[in-house]
């Protein structure tokens, strides 16, 4: 097959992108950066510094980090666990990981919420052993165990695999020049497993900061995260022009996080998904 | 002789039920270059990762200076490895893959900077420092790791088939490389490889080893001249083996022609092997020989001639620096000193039941 000719099987590819990311993409920042009469303005962008917008941001910040942290302070160890595994032994346990993801998202997050409302299925159980209730249904924490539940998975793979591919024989080596077990981990693993951790940071981070269904869901309709905002002021106030500009002052954030993704992931390591 | 400085006993090491080593026992002595030599899953880099620490004998205890080290871990251990693939830590540089060890130990900054500067002269690197491993061939990756290994002072070197992922030219490179190392550095050296002409290069003893038990230890020129069983015949170098029949003391029956030898002690018509070396066998005219043959195969090697020949049923391996064209009529001859007699080895059944079990 010659170049043209492969050139011609990405077409129906680059069309899509053109129609369906590139058009909206524009017509978000043309939205953004004008008001209702056309004309050119800072004005939707710089809302984001009054009070409601920008203590949603924050909040928004705030929990995907939370979120964020917990999830890699959680996934760590199981990929540790999933790598120590023989191969027949671990596809098993990462199905058991992937299984929930096979499910729709918003029916998982649905079943959250009848799992933690007032009279839901674990305060039925804790009240039947006599335990004090748990009320975290919209509160924050409810919304951050949405959020860690739903993403987990994406900050487990990168990691485990980056782990996978470290040679045993590098970490003999480390062990062999003297090092213990915790400066082998500090001084080989975890730098070497540094991509597949911003990838999975980055995996988890994205999708919770600008989620608005799990607050939606699990936050009652009183926390408002900034992806509540965005949401409500296309469906709601039908107000395009604001709730373009806070979506790219929410793109600029993401971009950060992909820069600094990018910096450390040059060679795509931590990519799996 | 130098005092011990590894006292192997008693090992025993099995995998998911599979045997590995059988109750191996092997000692190295201190400035010694001792080579595992056996193909692959004959135990040898069990063996070595045993002397590492990174794997745990399910029987026997391991020696090292006269201190039981067999449950201390790696990172106690006074022994470094240079690893098969190198293990080089890939984020790091080439210094900071040097100092690693010595960075564990808190040694002073300028301790460690001296170090990393004789230790790249000593492989022939200097000013690689800042380099990343990813940018160097495969055999100065190596010789890094053993750069990496060395600067530790180890009181004994593991090497773990450090020549296998290199390529003909280099593998020849490097084991002039080692041999200058072994000499300069005069460190202990356990060398694992299934490379014959690397072992008998380089070593002081050779090891050879099969299906986890220890089938000959000496001198390379003892192991190459004097082989005690067919096995080692056959591993180390190209041989000719023969079942035979010990006649009498200094007379064998080879393919029913009697052959005068020079061993002794086998006892009267005991069913024996011979291995005779193909640079031993004497072609010339078919009445001079004691036996008549025809040359069926003939290829130039450069130093020599390898040839076929058939005789009494047996093709003989030869090599020569005569030429004897393919289809001439030859005979063959031995001298007696160079046919070698091994008892049979009544451990075969011995070994496959153990092996068994």
């Amino acid at each position: 097959m010659n170049k043209t000719k492969k050139k011609m099987l990405g077409i129906p590819y680059f069309a899509w992108s053109a129609i369906f990311i590139v058009v909206p993409l524009c017509m978000v920042f043309y939205y953004g950066l004008t008001d209702a009469g056309g004309a050119f303005t800072l004005e939707n962008i710089l809302s984001i510094a009054s009070p409601e917008h920008s203590k949603a941001l924050w909040l928004a910040l705030l929990l995907s980090l939370a979120a964020t942290v917990i999830c890699l302070l959680l996934a760590y160890p199981l990929a540790m666990i999933l790598n120590g595994k023989k191969k027949n032994q671990h596809s098993f346990i990462v199905l058991i990981f992937i299984l929930p993801m096979w499910m729709n998202f918003l029916l998982r997050t649905l079943a959250w919420q009848t799992l933690l409302e007032k009279t839901g299925v674990i305060n039925s159980i804790l009240s039947f052993w006599g335990l004090p209730s748990l009320n975290i249904i919209n509160t924050p924490y409810a919304i951050i165990l949405g959020m860690v539940y739903n993403f987990l998975p994406f900050m487990v793979l990168p990691i485990y695999n980056a782990l996978s591919k470290i040679d045993p024989d590098v970490i003999h080596a480390a062990r062999d020049l003297g090092a213990d077990s915790v400066q082998v981990f500090l001084r080989i693993t975890l730098p070497l497993t540094l991509p597949g951790i911003i990838s999975g940071i980055t995996m988890v981070f994205i999708p919770a900061l600008t989620t608005f269904v799990i607050s939606n869901l699990l936050g009652g309709s009183k926390i408002l995260l900034i992806g509540n905002v965005v949401e409500q002021e296309f469906t709601q106030a039908a107000n395009w022009h604001l709730g373009s500009g806070l979506s790219i002052v929410l793109m600029l954030f993401i971009l950060v996080n992909m820069v600094i993704s990018a910096v450390f992931d040059r060679e795509g390591e931590g990519s799996v998904l | 002789m130098n005092k011990i400085l590894i006292d192997l006993q008693h090992i025993n090491k099995s995998f998911d039920g599979q045997l590995v080593l059988e109750d191996l026992n092997l000692y190295i002595r201190e400035n010694e270059f001792l080579t595992l030599l056996g193909p692959s899953g004959c135990g040898k880099t069990t063996t070595l990762r045993i002397l590492g620490g990174f794997e745990t004998p399910d029987q026997g205890c391991v020696i090292f200076d006269g201190k039981d080290i067999t449950k201390m871990p790696p990172n106690k251990r006074q022994l470094n490895t240079v690893f098969q693939k190198y293990a080089l830590f890939t984020h790091m540089s080439i210094a900071e893959n040097i100092a690693f060890g010595l960075k564990i130990k808190n040694k002073s900054k300028d301790y460690i900077k001296d170090k990393i500067r004789y230790a790249l002269k000593l492989v022939n690197l200097e000013g690689y420092e800042n380099r990343s491993p990813d940018s160097l061939s495969g055999g100065q990756q190596q010789r890094i790791a053993i750069a990496r290994a060395i600067v530790n002072e180890p009181k004994v070197l593991l090497l773990d088939e450090p020549l296998g992922a290199l390529d003909l030219k280099l593998r020849q490179d490097m084991q002039y490389e080692l041999i200058r190392l072994k000499n300069e550095l005069g460190i202990t050296s356990i060398y694992v490889t299934h490379d014959q002409e690397e072992a008998l290069t380089m070593s002081d003893t050779i090891v050879v080893m099969n299906q986890g038990y220890i089938q000959q230890i000496g001198s390379p020129e003892k192991i190459y001249n004097e082989p005690e069983n067919a096995f080692v015949a056959d591993f180390i170098g190209d041989s000719n083996i023969f079942n035979a029949i010990m006649v009498e003391d200094k007379l064998v029956e080879i393919l029913g022609t009697r052959f005068p030898c020079v061993d002794t002690g086998f006892g009267r018509n005991k069913p024996v092997d011979a291995v005779i070396r193909p640079e031993d066998v004497i072609l010339s005219s078919p009445e001079k020989g004691r036996l008549e043959g025809v040359v069926t195969h003939l290829i130039f090697k450069g130093v020599h001639y390898e040839m076929e020949v058939t005789a009494a049923g047996f093709e003989w391996l030869v090599h020569s620096t005569s030429m004897f064209p393919v289809g001439t009529r030859v005979g063959i001859h031995v001298d007696p000193y160079n046919i070698q007699i091994m008892n049979k080895p009544a451990s075969e059944d011995e070994e496959a039941v153990k092996i068994d079990e």
